[in-house]
Formats: C-alpha cells, sequence, structure tokens
C-alpha cells in the first residue's frame, strides 16, 4: 500500500529516472519475531538530482538505500535503477552493475588504511581491471578537483576526517557511475567539513546524467537538497523540495 | 586487486608478522626436525653409500640392515663368482672390534676388511698417506672423526700403534668417512688382516662384493644369485632402503621425529591462522565496502588466498633458511648432531607450509565471502 498519492502533477519521463521504487517492502525475521524495516515504499529520483532520504534511526533508510544500491534484496516491490530492474537481476550481474554504475561514500569512510590517498581513491577503477598507474592518474586528477592534489601520498591516518571524506568522495566518483549513494557523510564531521563536504557533492558530483542519494539525519546540510524525503516507521511520510531546486522539479515521492 | 591485497596486508606489520612468524615457526621445525632424522638415517647406511664400487651385496639371507651381519662361509664367496652375470665378486669384513690404545685405553671400533687383491671398498677420501699403504703389514687406516674421538685435541700422525685382539695395528692414512649411527671410529685393512684383529670364529666372512657383467642389469643378476647360492642379493640401492626400513620400522625415531614434526604443523598453524583470522575480522568493514563496489566473491578470495601464499612464501623462505642456518652451525664442528637436507625435506617442508597457509585462510575465507556489502551502511 502506498502511503503517500502520488501528486496530480507532471511526472518526470521515465528515462529521466534514475531510481524508481515501487511498493518497496522488507521484512526481517520471521513468525513472531518479523519486523517489517519497509512498508511500501514509492521512491523516484531523476538524474541531475540531490535527494535527501532523511528520519530518525530505525525508519529505514539504510534499508531502502542498501535495496537501491543492489546489496540488500527486497521482500516484495519493484526497484528500477538505471532502468535495470535490480529485483530480477541476480549474484555476478549484480556485482556487475554496482561495479559499473554505483558510487558510495560511506558514513566511516571505510579507506583502506595500507592504501594512500589516490590509491584509495583508485580503487573502484582497480576493481574494474584498470592497470594501477592508469588508475592512479584518473583517481590523481580527482582528488586535484576536490582540493587534494597535495595529499596524494599520505595515508588515511595522516589525513584530516574532512580530508578523509574527500578521498572517500573522490573513489565514489572516479570512475563516473551514475548513481551516488551517500550514506551519512558528514555525521563524523564537524559543522564546517561537513558543509564543504556537501558543497563537493553537490557541486562536483552531482551532475546531469547522475542522481545523488544522501542519507542523513544531520539538518544542517538540507538546504543542498533539491527534494528531502522524510521516512518515518518504513514509509516515505513527505516528500518536499529542497532549497537547490528549481520550481518546475515535481515528481512522485 | 592483489596488490590491493598485498598492501592490506603488510600494511599492518604487527599481525602480518604474527602471521608470518607462524609459518616461519612451522617451516623451520618442520624443516629442521626431518632434516635431523634424515641425517641419522644416513648415519645408518653411511657404511653401504662409502663402500663406492660394487653395485652388488651379497649376504645371508636372514640379515635385516647393513650393522646385521651374519657371517658366511669363506666358500661362499665362489659360488656367487659362478652365477651367470656376475662380472667380479670380493670378500668383504664387517665388525666391531676393541682396540687397546697406548694409552691403555679400550675403545670399540668399526672394523672393515677389504680384499687383498683389489681393495675393493676403499674409501675415497684419503688425505694423509694413500691406500696402497695398506698392503703394508699391520696397516690400517681410520676415519678422521674417528681419530679426533680418540685422540681428541691431536693433530693428525701417521704411524700411530694400537692393538686388536693381541694384534699390532699401524696407522697408515687417516680419510673422510661418513660417519656412523654408533659414531664409532671407523678402520680399515685388508681383509686377510681383519680376520685375525677379529674374535676367531668358524665363519668370518661378512658380505660378497659383487658387480654385474655389462648389459646385464644388476637387479637381475641378483635374482640369479639368490636363486642359485639360497643367499640374500641387493643391489646397494635396495640394501640402503631396507636398512633405513628397518629402523623406521624397529625403533622409535620414525615416531619421535613425526611427533615433533606434526606438533610444529598444529602449532605453526594455530598462530598463522588465529592471526590471519583476527586480521581479516579487523579488516571486515573495507572488504565489505569492496563487495559493495562491486567486487565479486571471486576476486576477494583470489585476494584473500594470495595474501595467504605470499605470507606462506615468505614464512617457507625465512623457515628452511633458519634450519639450513641451524644445520650448517650444527655440522661445522659444534656438535655431532647429524643433519641432512635433501631437496625432499624442502619439498615436504613446502607442501606443509601450503596447507598450513590454506588451512589458516579458510575461515578468514568464510569470513569474508559471507559478509553482508550491507554492513558498511551500518555506522
Amino acid at each position: 500500500m502506498r502511503d503517500v498519492p502520488p501528486p496530480a502533477a507532471v511526472t518526470t519521463a521515465a528515462t529521466d529516472v534514475a531510481v524508481r521504487a515501487r511498493g518497496v517492502t522488507k521484512s526481517f525475521g520471521a513468525g513472531s519475531s518479523l519486523t517489517l524495516a519497509l512498508r511500501g515504499v514509492d521512491l523516484d529520483v531523476p538524474y541531475g538530482e540531490l535527494l535527501m532520504l532523511v528520519g530518525p534511526s530505525g525508519c529505514g533508510k539504510t534499508t531502502l538505500v542498501s535495496i537501491v544500491a543492489g546489496t540488500l534484496e527486497p521482500s516484495a516491490g519493484e526497484m528500477v535503477v538505471l532502468g535495470q530492474d535490480l529485483v530480477a537481476m541476480r549474484g555476478g550481474r549484480k556485482v556487475r552493475f554496482r561495479r559499473q554504475n554505483v558510487g558510495f561514500v560511506f558514513q566511516s569512510y571505510n579507506l583502506l588504511p595500507a592504501l594512500t590517498a589516490v590509491e584509495n581513491a583508485a580503487v573502484p577503477l582497480l576493481i574494474a581491471g584498470w592497470r594501477r598507474g592508469q588508475a592512479v592518474e584518473a583517481a590523481a586528477d580527482v582528488l586535484d578537483r576536490l582540493g587534494l592534489g597535495d595529499r596524494l601520498t599520505r595515508l588515511p591516518g595522516e589525513l584530516s576526517g574532512g580530508q578523509q571524506q574527500r578521498v572517500a568522495i573522490a573513489r565514489a566518483i572516479v570512475h563516473d557511475p551514475r548513481l551516488l549513494i551517500c550514506d551519512e557523510p558528514t555525521s563524523a564531521l564537524d559543522a564546517e567539513n561537513g558543509r564543504i563536504t556537501m558543497e563537493l557533492i553537490s557541486r562536483i558530483a552531482v551532475q546531469p546524467d547522475r542522481a545523488v542519494i544522501v542519507v542523513t539525519h544531520d539538518a544542517r546540510v538540507y538546504s543542498f537538497a533539491d527534494r528531502i524525503a522524510a521516512m518515518e516507521d518504513g514509509r516515505i511520510v513527505s516528500v518536499e523540495r529542497g532549497p537547490r531546486s528549481a520550481p518546475q522539479q515535481h515528481g512522485t515521492a | 586487486m592483489l596488490w590491493v591485497a598485498w598492501k592490506m596486508l603488510i600494511g599492518n606489520r604487527v599481525k602480518y608478522l604474527g602471521i608470518v612468524f607462524g609459518v616461519v615457526f612451522a617451516a623451520l621445525l618442520i624443516a629442521q626436525q626431518s632434516s635431523i632424522f634424515c641425517g641419522l638415517m644416513a648415519l645408518t647406511i653411511s657404511q653401504i653409500r662409502d663402500v663406492e664400487g660394487p653395485e652388488i651385496w651379497v649376504m645371508d639371507r636372514n640379515v635385516q640392515f647393513v650393522d646385521d651381519v651374519k657371517p658366511l662361509a669363506d666358500t661362499e664367496l665362489f659360488r656367487v663368482k659362478g652365477v651367470p652375470g656376475v662380472e667380479w665378486a670380493v670378500s668383504f669384513y664387517k665388525g666391531i672390534a676393541r682396540a687397546r690404545l697406548q694409552e691403555g685405553t679400550y675403545e670399540q671400533m668399526v672394523l672393515l676388511g677389504l680384499d687383498d687383491a683389489t681393495l675393493v671398498g676403499a674409501p675415497g677420501g684419503v688425505f694423509m698417506g694413500s691406500i696402497a699403504d695398506l698392503r703394508r703389514p699391520d696397516a690400517v687406516i681410520m676415519d678422521d672423526a674417528g681419530y679426533k674421538r680418540i685422540w681428541p685435541n691431536e693433530p693428525f700422525r701417521l704411524g700411530r700403534v694400537f692393538e686388536m685382539n693381541d694384534r699390532r695395528a699401524v696407522l697408515v692414512g687417516i680419510t673422510k668417512a661418513s660417519r656412523t649411527f654408533q659414531s664409532f671410529p671407523i678402520v680399515y685393512t685388508r681383509y686377510s688382516q681383519a680376520i685375525q684383529y677379529a674374535p676367531p670364529e668358524r665363519k668370518v666372512l661378512s658380505f660378497v662384493l659383487a658387480d654385474a657383467a655389462p648389459g646385464v642389469p644388476p637387479e637381475e643378476v641378483c635374482r640369479r644369485i639368490a636363486a642359485q647360492t639360497g643367499l640374500q642379493a641387493l643391489t646397494r640401492k635396495q640394501f640402503i632402503w631396507k636398512t633405513i626400513r628397518h629402523y623406521l620400522a624397529k625403533t622409535g625415531i620414525p615416531v619421535n621425529f613425526g611427533i615433533t614434526v606434526f606438533l610444529g604443523f598444529l602449532v605453526g598453524t594455530a598462530i598463522a591462522g588465529q592471526t590471519f583470522y583476527l586480521f581479516t575480522v579487523e579488516n571486515i568493514r573495507q572488504f565489505g565496502a569492496l563487495k559493495a563496489m562491486g567486487t565479486s566473491n571471486w576476486t576477494i578470495l583470489t585476494m584473500v588466498l594470495s595474501q595467504a601464499l605470499q605470507v606462506g612464501v615468505v614464512g617457507y623462505g625465512i623457515g628452511v633458511g633458519l634450519a639450513a642456518l641451524f644445520g650448517r652451525v650444527v655440522t661445522g664442528g659444534l656438535s655431532r648432531l647429524s643433519f641432512f637436507m635433501p631437496w625432499e625435506v624442502l619439498a615436504i617442508t613446502a607442501v606443509a607450509v601450503f596447507v598450513i597457509v590454506l588451512l589458516a585462510s579458510l575461515l578468514s575465507i568464510r569470513k569474508v565471502l559471507v559478509v553482508d556489502p550491507a554492513i558498511v551502511f551500518r555506522g
């Protein structure tokens, strides 16, 4: 059952929608210990948009974004990402899809401590089979654009939190993904570094052919959103236009 | 991604060294103990090995190993000579003699009596005196280790005199020879001299040494000798393995060493396995992130296996290197421990190390293969 009926407004064309979720449900456990993490979620995320998914802890944001990323299977519903039906996709094909099309920025950076900044940023290219020299060169270019050109050979332990997150952003976009998923990218940062991080995401990561989903409960960064989808108890309870969006950007929740 | 795996591995120096230590310990213990065992086994067959030339050993059919001498009648030599395919055959005496030294002390020695005419079986490492000097009256040649055992801290000197069975023996030569299992001095003399040094017995012939005629396989000649004479005839190689098998079956040596080797294997696996697992657990979020970013399970598997293999190679190299160093030190005169590291020991140690790192990585492999990439979305 859909919680938020679609407004009678202009719906975006299918080709403009990077993510389409219909009736997505996710349950954990069985019998008396059955828990519904998602209850029939509908969501569209167009290309070129920065959507913020907000809500209290345990409302299902992480579960939803895990399903969008293809790292979790829904119990029911439809999930089409970049025109591909993720529910029907299996095993190795899903892994390849993720490798080619999705970038991640994690809350705790998840950088490899033994690799330098540029080597960390190059990881998605190495996973894709690039030669090390070429991958590092491409990563260096991205890091330079993110203002870390003079920190390429530093280990994560030698970087500040904000710098580590910038390395993580570089890693997330180095392979030019069509979908970027940021899970609480600012929660481990102070206000200033959080603002810088979101500025970088919105300025560099958001592209006309890329959709960005940011999971956050940090109200300080809401100003960077095109749209803000609020979740509660496994449902999307509201979708509002964000301060960053143009007035004509309406769509299904 | 193998490069990433390698960097992840050595990034945590403490864990890396801990894993390598486990493998080094196992490799060292397995290689060292196996080499000592091989060295001991080499001692048991040293006198067969040192008798170069004859390919066939003929003996009483109940002889179990080289020191298990059961005397033959002198006529057996001629019976062996009469077997078709035998190129030549000579007498060979082997026994334990008790020598009385000029100092008044007694010393047990291995006494080897070589054929008077041909001196077949003479040592090939004489460095003082000459084999021909054995034709002189009462002449004996002694091994260098035996000389040092009897006259420690004294320089090598020919002409020393001692007695065996109240018969005079004059040292005319010193030779390099393989140590025996009992570590007795070895004394070479003519056969006719040896039977005088030995206690009087009706039968004194220990072995008949023979060689096959050209074009006839020694194994075939052995078969003919056994069929025609009723004696036991073995090629040199067969006699070596028969002796080794006897010591393996009748002594506790293999069990003793086997237990130590097995313990080394177990402890090495435990240390390496535990440390490798801890390393994997510490990096589980990183593996989860790699999986989230699209690294396949197969790639993850090869990453973990390559880490295990790298540790195995490094640990093996250091471990056998230390074992070889140990062998070098002990055979350099520091002790009388026997040490022999044939290529088989290296191969067996390599296989053991491979199994260790495989077992050590199994738990880690399972852990990373089942890790849910969604784990990285949790704080």
